[in-house]
């Protein structure tokens, strides 16, 4: 069935009946399954990766109007994957970037813009007004807050998530299936999986993962189809295989299960743990001038470059010991307490959790963070290496 | 009794960038702690303190998860597969 009530069709005009003849030959759409597009209301969260073919594709395919929201501005580093956002965009909002994209493409979409960050604060207020979600974010607090969002207003929430080689991608649904608070009732404690800006990810990947979910956007809007709701699947595009996994409803879930405990929208950043709890003392940093300014009078210090061995091929530390952040705490009697060390990484802060990491094993030397990590060395010290 | 267990890129950093495992296990319970023993790294990020397994980390043993079955004592086939599905965040910014 699709989400879309009849009462809002409206007829397609001579121009809309040219421009999608491919759809309306299609009997499982047709014109009905048109008029549905053209009447659908979707929100894409998140104009990055999945967020550029989503858009594309689902203004191709003309869903009548697009919402899109991001609070980012398009940088160099995106363009390897964002395909919605060009050179000369650098700089700009990604959602003005986004929004003249679908415009050129198909002037019949109205765009709607939200230049912000999704937050407890004006989620529901913004997801209220379509019919379904597109999660395209990168990370753990708005991921929660986009599903519990979708939950209460018991709209879908089409889901895809990514990570250098692999994609993950399902319906979630409360109304037919499970949520994501069904298969992952907590986030992971903050600094296990690093982010794409750490990790990376194959440029095409997002493609093919955001496709997928315009594929799903397009199936529940026309009606009809087998939809991902109660699958996931995962994808390796560095083997290239798909893989489909049963998923079922959580009865003791606290959002959607048979005795829900949560009936409103919470603080996410606390509940992903991301504000630092009252007994964890704050880590000690040192900046890359004043850290050239140590070195420069020879004060002894103990470099560690936590990174992976590809990773420093980008660019090497001099002088620094290399223990990636997996091996630290079997590793710390390499470390001498009595000296202080420095640790470092690409953006300073996979670092903190090696210091935190060593902390809670007990480690009883003096342990800092190279603030903002080896691209702050390249930017305020040494300018000949790149910041990557 | 042999199975194969599938490791995802969140967690092959601290499993010797290994992809998948072909460990001794009659269940998945078995299978996770073959891993945990061959890869000391990876035992923190798979089982909360108390020995649990950690609610982000979900394991399938073929397409089934373990939660909708005997959870760490649904047993696995002889040549089966078991697959670590763990929360990632990424839509990349």
């Amino acid at each position: 069935m699709s989400l879309i009530p009849e009462e809002r069709l409206e007829s397609l005009s001579n121009d809309e009946i040219g421009r999608y003849s491919r759809h309306l030959l299609l009997p499982e759409v047709g014109v009905e399954g048109q008029k549905r597009l053209k009447a659908a209301r979707v929100l894409l969260v998140g104009t990055g990766g999945l967020g550029a073919p989503l858009a594309l594709y689902l203004a191709a395919a003309g869903v009548g109007t697009l919402g899109i929201v991001d609070f980012d501005v398009v940088e160099a580093s995106n363009l390897q994957r964002q395909i919605i956002h060009s050179t000369r965009d650098i700089g700009r909002p990604k959602t003005a970037s986004a929004r003249d994209r679908i415009r050129a493409l198909n002037p019949g979409v109205r765009v709607v813009e939200y230049n912000t960050a999704l937050t407890s604060q004006n989620a529901l207020d913004i997801l209220k007004d379509y019919d379904l979600v597109a999660d395209g974010t990168d990370n753990y607090p708005t991921r929660y807050l986009v599903n519990d969002a979708c939950v209460l207003l018991g709209i879908p929430n089409v889901y895809g998530s990514i990570f250098q080689f692999e994609g993950q991608a399902s319906v979630f649904y409360a109304k037919q299936g499970p949520c994501y608070r069904c298969l992952y009732p907590e986030p992971p404690p903050p600094g296990l999986v690093p982010s794409c800006a750490e990790g990376g990810v194959m440029g095409v990947l997002p493609g093919i993962v955001g496709n997928i979910q315009a594929a799903e956007v397009i199936k529940l809007l026309v009606g009809g189809a087998d939809t991902l709701v109660g699958r996931l699947l995962l994808f390796d595009a560095w083997r290239m295989k798909f893989r489909e996994l049963k998923l079922e409803k959580d009865p003791a879930c606290p959002l959607c299960g048979a005795h829900p405990t949560i009936h409103e929208l919470v603080d996410y950043e606390q509940f992903c743990g991301l504000k630092p709890t009252r007994e964890e003392s704050p880590v000690e940093t040192v900046t890359a001038l004043a850290l050239k300014a140590r070195l420069d009078a020879g004060e002894p210090l103990q470099l560690i470059d936590i990174r992976e061995p590809h990773e420093r091929a980008i660019v090497k530390f001099p002088g620094a010991k290399v223990i990636p952040l997996g091996q630290m705490v079997r590793r710390q009697e390499e470390l001498d307490p009595s000296v202080d060390a420095v640790f470092l990484c690409k953006i300073g802060k996979r670092s903190v959790f090696a210091i935190r990491a060593l902390q809670e094993a007990g480690y009883p030397g003096r342990l800092l963070n190279l603030e903002d990590g080896v691209n702050a060395w390249a930017r305020d010290v040494d300018t000949s290496l790149p910041q990557y | 009794m042999a199975v194969t267990l599938f490791i995802p890129a969140a967690l092959r950093p601290f499993a010797d960038n290994k992809a998948a495992v072909i460990l001794p296990a009659k269940t998945a319970g078995e299978a996770v702690a073959a891993l945990a023993a061959a890869y000391p790294d990876i035992q923190q990020h798979l089982y909360e303190p108390g020995g649990a397994l950690r609610s982000f980390v979900n394991l399938f043993v073929g397409d089934t998860n373990i939660k909708n079955a005997d959870g760490l004592n649904t047993p696995v086939p002889d040549g089966g597969e078991v697959t670590l599905v763990p929360a990632i965040a990424g839509g990349c910014l």
